[in-house]
């Protein structure tokens, strides 16, 4: 489904991506795991458009998208839930749902997914009315996770959905996780929690300053020693 | 309540409004009703920068700007070729406006259009500044159509501005001006297209993550904006019956500014209440800068201390209510019956508790 091929991307000086290549086939869960400032973020983010790459080629659904911008990418289907919880602060739960399904036209199909949505996050119907922004953090990644599926994603790109959720939350939201990857969606996936990632990822690769150091399915990765010591605490 | 219900409670309030409106036109005096007029125009001019400000988040000082656009438009199309033979007497009128006479509805919609046009051409480049970058942009355009103003005397007159402007505004342009500017920017903001212009307010990235085309919604904002921008310097032009570049100084922005960040960001009601205030305000705090006597302290003639006391107020509202009269709250039917209910409830039946 997504394809990316020797993929450098520069931060004015500062060579973060050093030709990176990785496969996301359909239907699949793919996890990116690495250290902080391993390039993570910057990977998804020019993935869907929103970093600029110096070289390198990004195929979706077996079409070069260069020449997309991100609106248009995400068009096409290919859908960030972006790092940091970035939903709309000062507008209702509602409303942030709502704007998910912004490019959307099928009515029917909308009120479908939020009731969908409204199934895998019950807290999010009932906070509705609510202010986004006076959600506490766990509801808001939540949100920002409902709001990505309601612009029915083909490829979701979800970077650290467990960031800063208490454990009980991160065993919920990975088999949420699991739950729209079943429902037909693929899915790449970045963490830091590398366990509970390589648990679910069908298929793993581990970032290292800007360069891929190991790949393979994710149950070999969790067994292999290396990966032991540096991901997941001996 | 059903939304058949809240449209003809509307439409009910609408008439009132418009008795209220023959009322005043008809048994007001002149002081009264220009205090009204700019009221109505302020309130047009203040629901029009809070769509582009206050809903899209877009920093926009340019308003003197439009409104100088359609206010010499609306002047030029609607002077009597005779009285504007006789303004320009040092480089006379270019041809077709000389000549050129229109009724005032085309006159003021033109305006307006120029405005809009002017919107577009300036927004797509200035549009992609942010923040204070995009201020400063915005109210250099402004100075610049004033600076033109004033130096092309072949369509402007230039410092001398135009005198004799037939006077064509009263309360029902102003007023059906000031409702049409409500109803549309409402109509917008409670659509899609509104709430993408508020998610790009809230957080640009996320906005375009889901979508949202940033550059045509903050450029349509801005233009719809400056149209009505446009229309409110018309109305102006034609009340005051005399313009010149030095009305569109950076003072009339403010004056706009003061009216929204009053009112409260975002909220159109607050705009309305707002934009009436401070004309009524401006107007009865007159005598303060006759001079005046505190007890042992005599305060001479201040000319200018009525803004000084209005950015002293606006400091005031910035500081301890910084989301204004009515923070993001809109009037709704639903919303003035509980209101109402809440009084109700409070008075004590007759009879009752003893
Ligand atoms: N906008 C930017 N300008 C300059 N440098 C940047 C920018 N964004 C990221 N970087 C740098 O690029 C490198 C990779 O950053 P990136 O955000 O992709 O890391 P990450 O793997 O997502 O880390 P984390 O796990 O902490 O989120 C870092 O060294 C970072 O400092
Ligand atoms: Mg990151």
């Amino acid at each position: 489904m997504l394809r990316v091929e020797n993929l450098h991307v520069h931060y004015g000086g500062i060579h973060a991506l050093k030709g990176i290549s990785l496969e996301v086939p359909e239907g699949k869960i793919i996890t990116l795991i690495g250290a902080n400032g391993a390039g993570k973020s910057t990977t998804l983010r020019t993935i869907c458009g929103l970093v600029e790459k110096s070289d390198g080629k990004i195929f979706y659904r077996e079409r070069d998208i260069s020449s997309l911008d991100t609106r248009e990418r995400t068009m096409e289907g290919l859908v960030m839930v972006p790092e940091g919880r970035r939903i709309f602060p000062n507008l209702t739960v509602y409303e942030n749902l709502q704007l998910g399904s912004f490019m959307r036209t099928d009515e029917a199909g909308i009120n479908k997914d939020l009731q969908w949505v409204y199934e895998l996050f019950p807290i999010l119907e009932e906070r509705r009315e609510q202010k986004a922004g006076t959600l506490s953090g766990g509801e808001q990644q939540m949100l920002a996770v409902g709001r990505a599926l309601m612009s029915r994603p083909k490829l979701l790109l979800m970077d650290e959905p467990s960031l800063g959720l208490a454990p009980l939350l991160v065993k919920e939201i990975f088999e949420i996780i699991e739950e729209i990857k079943n429902q037909g969606t693929t899915i790449l996936l970045i963490e830091q929690n590398a366990y509970a990632a390589l648990n679910i990822a069908d298929y793993a690769y581990v970032l290292e300053t800007g360069k891929i150091s190991m790949k393979g399915p994710g149950r070999d990765l969790l067994n292999n020693d290396e990966v032991r010591k540096a991901y997941l605490g001996g | 309540m059903t939304r058949k219900k809240e449209q003809l409670l509307s439409f009910v309030a609408l008439i009132v409004l418009a008795i209220l409106t023959y009322l005043a036109q008809n048994y007001l005096d002149n002081y009264k009703l220009r205090i009204l007029n700019l009221g109505a125009i302020y309130a047009t001019l203040g629901v029009s920068l809070n769509l582009i400000f206050g809903f899209t988040g877009q920093f926009s000082l340019g308003h003197a700007g439009f409104m100088a656009i359609g206010a010499y438009t609306t002047a030029l199309l609607i002077m009597p070729p005779m009285y504007k033979e006789m303004t320009f007497i040092i480089e006379p009128l270019i041809w077709p406006l000389n000549v050129l006479q229109l009724p005032f509805i085309v006159a003021l919609l033109l305006g307006g259009l120029f405005a809009a046009i002017l919107a577009i051409l300036i927004g797509l480049p200035v549009l992609r500044l942010k923040g204070d970058y995009l201020g400063i942009a915005t109210l250099g355009f402004a100075e610049i159509v004033r600076v033109i103003a004033n130096n092309i005397p072949q369509v402007t007159n230039g410092a001398l501005g135009l005198k004799g402007i037939p006077q064509y505004t009263n309360l029902w342009w102003t007023m059906g001006f000031a409702v049409l500017t409500v109803f549309i920017v409402k109509r917008l903001i409670s659509s899609s297209y509104g709430r993408a212009l508020m998610a790009i307010r809230e957080n640009e990235i996320a906005a375009e993550a889901i979508g949202v085309n940033l550059t045509y919604h903050k450029v349509m904002s801005f233009t719809i904006s400056a149209f009505f921008a446009g229309i409110g310097g018309g109305l102006l032009a034609s009340l005051l019956t005399t313009i010149d570049p030095r009305a569109f100084m950076f003072i009339m922005t403010f004056n706009v500014l003061i009216v929204v960040v009053i009112g409260g960001l975002g909220s159109i009601t607050g705009t309305v209440i707002a934009a009436f205030l401070f004309n009524f305000c401006l107007e009865y705090l007159r005598p303060i800068e006759e001079g005046f006597s505190l007890g042992p302290l005599s305060i001479p003639e201040v000319p200018g201390l009525r803004m000084v006391t209005f950015s002293l107020l606006l400091l005031v509202v910035i500081l301890f209510k910084q989301n204004g009269l009515m923070g993001e709250i809109e009037f709704t039917w639903k919303g003035f019956f509980r209101f109402l209910s809440r009084f109700k409830a409070n008075r004590p039946m007759k009879g009752e508790g003893m």
